[in-house]
């Protein structure tokens, strides 16, 4: 393994943990003033212009906060469940392509840091783990409100895991990989050539899948704050409270670029454009998890498991079976 | 609404009607049936509009508080103040203590005693806001409108006993005089047409 590549890869890590960091804060603040706009609110406008440096302020408060462990919590569990969250978050991100590669220095950079043959599989598997943050998190603080949240975490868990593979068999089965890359060189050919268009069903259930992965409204039961206080987190305060909350707009970033680059093209060719294509399409996709927020009602967990079971799984199934046969003539 | 749909008093017939819902459905064929018109009925996208619509409007309700405040209605009641007679400066109070025996809370202390002109002073009056339930009735009681209730809501301090004081509640002396102490039109104040409506003493018994 030469120098080079490990240089170039702890930087790759580093800028990742930093944009993305940096992004999940810039997230919640984004998230405030769309959600204000959207019920006639100004949302937060004190701390510096427009309230911009709002950011800052959460960010020291959550930095200087005093770490509390209740009593009778199993401490180290309740300790590294937050620490799972985050780090699995960017564990996942580690096999998505932000960018199409670019030349810097005479140097060509590919931002994506392990283009590895099974990208999906892995992406999905390591942020399937991030939900023992909240399950450990929530069995581990002897705390009712956590307990139910780790409940209905096991519920949701189990259903939205099998949507969100079997939504992306039928992708799969057309493209022949695994790897992100491979999905992106497939839809080159321009916007008709997405996958959206030929797999419609399951660009449908795999964003469903993905409102449930990422727990947001209208899937947000697992810290349902008006429900169950903050679930798992109610027993939690300062920084572990943070990383669970980096965790979960980390993922929703991620889970952005997973739909903008399996359905919705990626990069393209991987020109400039094609680079703010991308970012334009994830800032959308990101922008519709706050939109919807803001316009739709929570379900029940059992309304979602109904969902996901009686109705989801079974058009996923069907999807995959006509693909099939239309592949097959 | 108009101020005849107000004053009718019979709402149940002017503005209530029945929204029609349909029965749950009790067949299995009737769930399949709900479920899918609930799907591709596209009410999802109804709500996404109108909070897209209203994020394009761009129509802010927010009131900036400690920048912008909101009027406070003349019959709000909020932390008392004692007037002064206008001109003079006087304080208005004459010590009955009629609020003293209608609280209903019991929190106005009060002591009085004659001054050099036989004339009664009031030597010590607090009102303990921890236990006052702003019912008013202490301003509505007060035959000379000395206790008035102010519109002042924001009270911060590290003692709640910091503004229960007399003097603190007192208008300021030059106000009262330069005629800037304002006439309280809440709560037991005299309204309008008191003049056409008082009735002379018969003083024949
Ligand atoms: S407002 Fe009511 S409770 Fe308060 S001091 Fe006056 S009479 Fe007492
Ligand atoms: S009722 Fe009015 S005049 Fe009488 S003691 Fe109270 S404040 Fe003074």
């Amino acid at each position: 393994m030469d120098i080079a590549f490990l240089i170039e890869t702890v930087v790759k890590i580093v800028v990742i943990l930093l944009v993305f960091s940096a992004l999940a804060g810039f997230g919640t603040y984004f998230e405030r003033k769309v959600l204000a706009f959207m019920q006639r609110r100004l949302g937060p406008m004190h701390v510096g212009p427009y309230g911009l440096l709002q950011i800052a302020a959460d960010g020291i408060k959550l930095f200087t906060k005093e770490d509390i462990v209740p009593q009778n919590v199993v401490g180290p569990i309740f300790k590294i469940a937050p620490v799972i969250t985050a780090a699995t978050a960017f564990m996942a991100a580690a096999a998505i392509p932000f960018m199409p590669s670019f030349t810097m220095f005479g140097y060509e950079v590919h931002p994506i840091l392990a283009d590895i043959n099974i990208g999906i599989l892995y992406i999905l598997g390591v942020m399937g783990i991030g939900l023992y943050g909240p399950l450990l998190g929530g069995l581990a603080s002897a705390n009712k409100w956590a307990l139910i949240s780790t409940a209905r975490a096991a519920s949701i868990f189990i259903s939205y895991e099998v949507i969100t593979g079997l939504a992306l068999l039928a992708p799969l089965m057309m493209v022949g990989s695994l790897s992100l890359i491979d999905f992106n060189n497939y839809q080159v050919g321009g916007i008709a050539s997405w996958i959206v268009w030929s797999q419609p069903v399951a660009f449908v259930l795999f964003v469903i899948a993905g409102f449930a992965e990422t727990g947001r409204t209208p899937f947000h039961l697992v810290a349902n704050d008006h429900e169950i206080i903050d679930g798992f987190g109610t027993e939690y305060s300062g920084m572990r409270w943070g990383l669970f909350f980096i965790g979960e707009y980390a993922n929703m970033f991620f889970i952005s670029f997973v739909i903008a680059i399996l359905f919705l093209g990626g990069y393209g060719d991987g020109s400039g454009l094609g680079a703010l294509a991308l970012l334009a399409k994830v800032s959308f996709i990101f922008f519709f998890f706050l939109w919807t927020r803001a316009a739709w009602p929570d379900v029940r967990p059992d309304q979602l498991m109904w969902l996901c079971w009686k109705v989801l799984m079974p058009i996923a199934v069907i999807n995959i079976v006509i693909t099939g046969i239309v592949m097959m003539f | 609404m108009s101020l005849e749909q107000f004053q009718d008093r019979n709402v149940a017939e002017q503005n209530y009607f029945h929204v029609d819902i349909p029965d749950y459905p009790t067949t299995g064929w009737g769930k399949v049936k709900r479920a899918a018109s609930r799907t591709f009925k596209g009410e999802l996208f109804v709500g996404l509009w109108v909070v897209f619509r209203e994020m394009i409007k761009f129509d802010i309700h927010t009131v900036q508080y400690p920048k912008e405040k909101l009027p406070v209605g003349p019959r709000y009641r909020a932390v008392h103040e004692m007037q002064r007679l206008f001109e003079s400066g006087t304080e208005r109070c004459i010590g009955c203590g009629l609020c003293e025996k209608i609280c209903i809370s019991n929190c106005i202390r009060m002591e009085t005693k004659l001054d050099e002109n036989s004339r009664k002073l009031v030597t010590d009056y607090t009102i303990n806001l921890g236990r006052c339930i702003f019912c008013g009735y202490c301003a509505e009681v007060c035959p000379e409108l000395a206790i008035v209730h102010g519109p002042r809501y924001e009270n911060v301090s590290d003692q709640r006993a910091h503004f229960t004081d007399f003097s603190d509640m007192l208008t300021p002396i030059d106000a009262a005089i330069s005629g800037t102490q304002k006439e309280f039109d809440g709560f037991g104040a005299v309204t309008p047409h008191e003049d056409e409506r008082v009735k002379t003493t018969p003083l024949a018994y």
